[in-house]
């Protein structure tokens, strides 16, 4: 059982004019075995919540905290992070050339998991979630997320979530470009991990679509930098009727 | 020919093919004040196999196929006596590299090699050039129609090397020239590697990575004569750098003739500051004289290590010096794995590996 806490938490970007405030005091629990959607639309500050929780240096915390089981994840480096158990599918995962998708994955994992995974067991490991995904083997052999088109970046990244079993995933924006099929093939993964493990999940989403895959237990409407209303499932469906009109205000 | 030989127009470094390369440096090959011996200088490496043939034919039976404006080039046509010939057969379809070794002398010396690929001929031939040596060379590369060449050179000099050297790719009708030219070791490295079209349908491809350290200067000089209709050229250029005093020169010249309907080309050149002071000059060049193409385009970027990489490496628990190795090395093996041959990518792999740790990369 784990549990993130986040309180009070302020981040701004440094821009040209001094630090531009964008996160203004978000207040949020996330248990083991937990699905909170947070939904809003563009611009609200959804994405720099997740990626100030994994601790992109673009981003300064400038109030609250943020704590996994009581240790201070904001005084961690990236790589303590995630080794502490967090993981952040990323929106836009990013390309890196001559590295293949084989030895970045096993790298990582040795890093989680603090040793090499055994050659044999690792290899039918990785196959078995690559299939799962239904991922072409012959995906291991390029390089991280070069050429990889949309649908392919987003699976790459379940995939990790998959073989790294953190204790807090945050999706962020996992559906966006995909068509229906990748989408169920996607949402298939994560609840894999969460009937396998007991993995508290926060869903970072503009849509209602993904939310028909990954049953959400709490929803939470994010807007100008904060949560403005919290609910169950059943405020995704007012969301997707009536939209964010009435919490974007001029 | 030896008729040219009143008329050299010694390079002042002032004209634009010089004006990045240090003249004092390169052992006079360029103002004739060097005593160069014409050599035959590259061998085989292993006894030759079934589906070519190589011999030292005399340069008057080796008439020079291309026209050049290189003083250097010319100084060695002038000089040089027996002319290396591979020839790979018509249709022969030969699995494992040609490989051509450099066996060079202590003293300075030229030569020519030609390379001809036969009509719808498979092959790949690597040259390995290693040791100390002052060398200025011209390869001529000709490819039959329908031909497929993989050229690799790798420059694995010891850090004295002065080795200047064109190569010049005719490309004929739906023929496909791939180039891997791979500059880490030499003391001053200028290398002119150029593409010409015999024939429509026909494709290049050049990759090329550099690394210069201290006292190192690394210079390509990339042109691409878009002569014939539907003729398609990529250029892939990736260099790093590390340390005050190493330099580095990439040109991309591509010219597009207003016969050459329906050219398609993208060249780019990626430059990796591994440290401050380190200047990498990077040049391309795009002349258009038809709009009836497919595409047409260029990118250079120099810069320093990719933090959003970093990050995302991180991200999955991997600390920071490791991913930062992870990258590095990603970048210089993005290139060294076209060679495909795991033997030599092991090799330049670790030797860079070396270069990295000694400049704490």
């Amino acid at each position: 059982m784990s549990t993130l806490i986040i309180k009070g938490l302020h981040v701004g970007v440094e821009t040209e004019s001094g630090t531009k405030e964008i996160l203004k005091g978000v207040d949020l629990t996330v248990n083991s075995g937990e699905t909170h959607a947070i939904m809003g639309p563009n611009g609200s500050g959804k994405s720099t919540l997740a990626y100030a929780i994994a601790g992109h240096p673009k981003y300064t915390i400038t109030g609250g905290s943020v704590t996994l089981d009581g240790a201070d994840v904001l005084e961690m480096s990236v790589d303590e992070r995630a080794k502490a158990g967090l993981f952040l599918a990323m929106q836009y995962p990013v390309e890196v050339p001559g590295v293949s998708v084989a030895n970045f994955l096993r790298t990582a994992a040795t890093a989680i998991r603090g040793e090499a995974p055994k050659v044999r067991t690792w290899i039918g490991e990785v196959k078995e979630a690559m299939s799962g995904l239904h991922m072409d083997p012959a995906f291991a052999e390029r390089s991280v997320n070069e050429g990889f088109s949309g649908g392919e970046k987003k699976r790459h990244e379940i995939l990790q979530l998959e073989l790294l079993k953190p204790k807090i995933a945050i999706l962020d924006e996992t559906d966006s470009g995909l068509d229906v099929d990748a989408l169920r093939i996607v949402s298939e993964g994560v609840n894999r991990v969460k009937s396998q493990s007991d993995l508290g999940v926060l869903l970072i989403t503009h849509y209602t679509r993904i939310l028909r895959y990954i049953k959400p237990d709490f929803v939470h409407v994010f807007a100008n930098g904060k949560i403005v209303e919290e609910g169950g499932p059943d405020l995704a469906e007012k969301l997707e009727e009536k939209g964010y009109a009435e919490y974007v205000t001029a | 020919m030896s008729a040219l030989t009143t008329n050299y127009l010694v390079p002042t470094g002032r004209e634009e093919a010089w004006r990045f390369t240090p003249l004092k440096k390169i052992a006079g090959f360029h103002d004739g004040t060097a005593s160069f011996i014409p050599k035959i200088s590259l061998s085989l490496k292993d006894q030759a196999q079934g589906g070519y043939t190589i011999a030292a034919v005399p340069a008057s039976e080796v008439i020079p196929q291309s026209t050049t404006d290189d003083v250097v080039v010319q100084r060695i046509r002038d000089a040089v006596k027996e002319v290396t010939v591979l020839t790979i057969n018509k249709d022969a379809e030969i699995k494992e590299a040609i490989t051509l070794l450099r066996k060079a002398g202590s003293g300075a010396e030229v030569s020519r090699t030609v390379i001809r690929a036969g009509a719808h001929s498979h092959a790949t031939v690597i040259v390995e050039n290693s040791g100390n040596a002052k060398i200025a060379e011209e390869i001529e590369i000709s490819l039959e129609p329908g031909a497929t060449l993989t050229f690799v050179s790798l420059q694995e000099w010891d850090n004295e090397t002065v080795h200047l050297a064109r190569h010049h790719a005719i490309v004929g009708k739906d023929a496909t020239f791939k180039s891997v030219v791979i500059s880490i070791g030499g003391s001053v490295v200028r290398l002119l590697p150029t593409v010409e079209y015999a024939g429509t349908g026909a494709s290049a491809e050049l990759s090329g990575l550099y690394f210069a350290t201290d006292g190192q200067h690394l210079e390509h000089r990339i042109h691409v004569d878009h002569n014939v209709t539907h003729a398609k050229s990529r250029v892939n250029y990736k260099g790093a750098l590390a340390g005050d005093s190493a330099r580095t020169v990439w040109i991309g010249d591509v010219f597009i003739r207003a016969a050459a309907e329906g050219t398609d080309t993208y060249e780019l050149n990626r430059n990796l500051l591994l440290t401050d002071g380190a200047r990498a000059d990077s040049v391309p060049n795009l002349e258009i004289e038809t709009g009836e193409i497919v595409g047409a385009g260029h990118a250079s970027t120099t810069g320093r290590f990719d933090d959003e990489q970093l990050f995302y490496l991180m991200s999955r628990g991997i600390p920071a010096d490791e991913a930062r190795r992870l990258v590095i090395r990603g970048f210089f093996a993005e290139i060294v794995s076209l060679i495909k041959d795991e033997t030599i990518e092991e090799r330049l792999m670790a030797r860079i590996d070396g270069e990295l740790t000694k400049v704490g990369a």
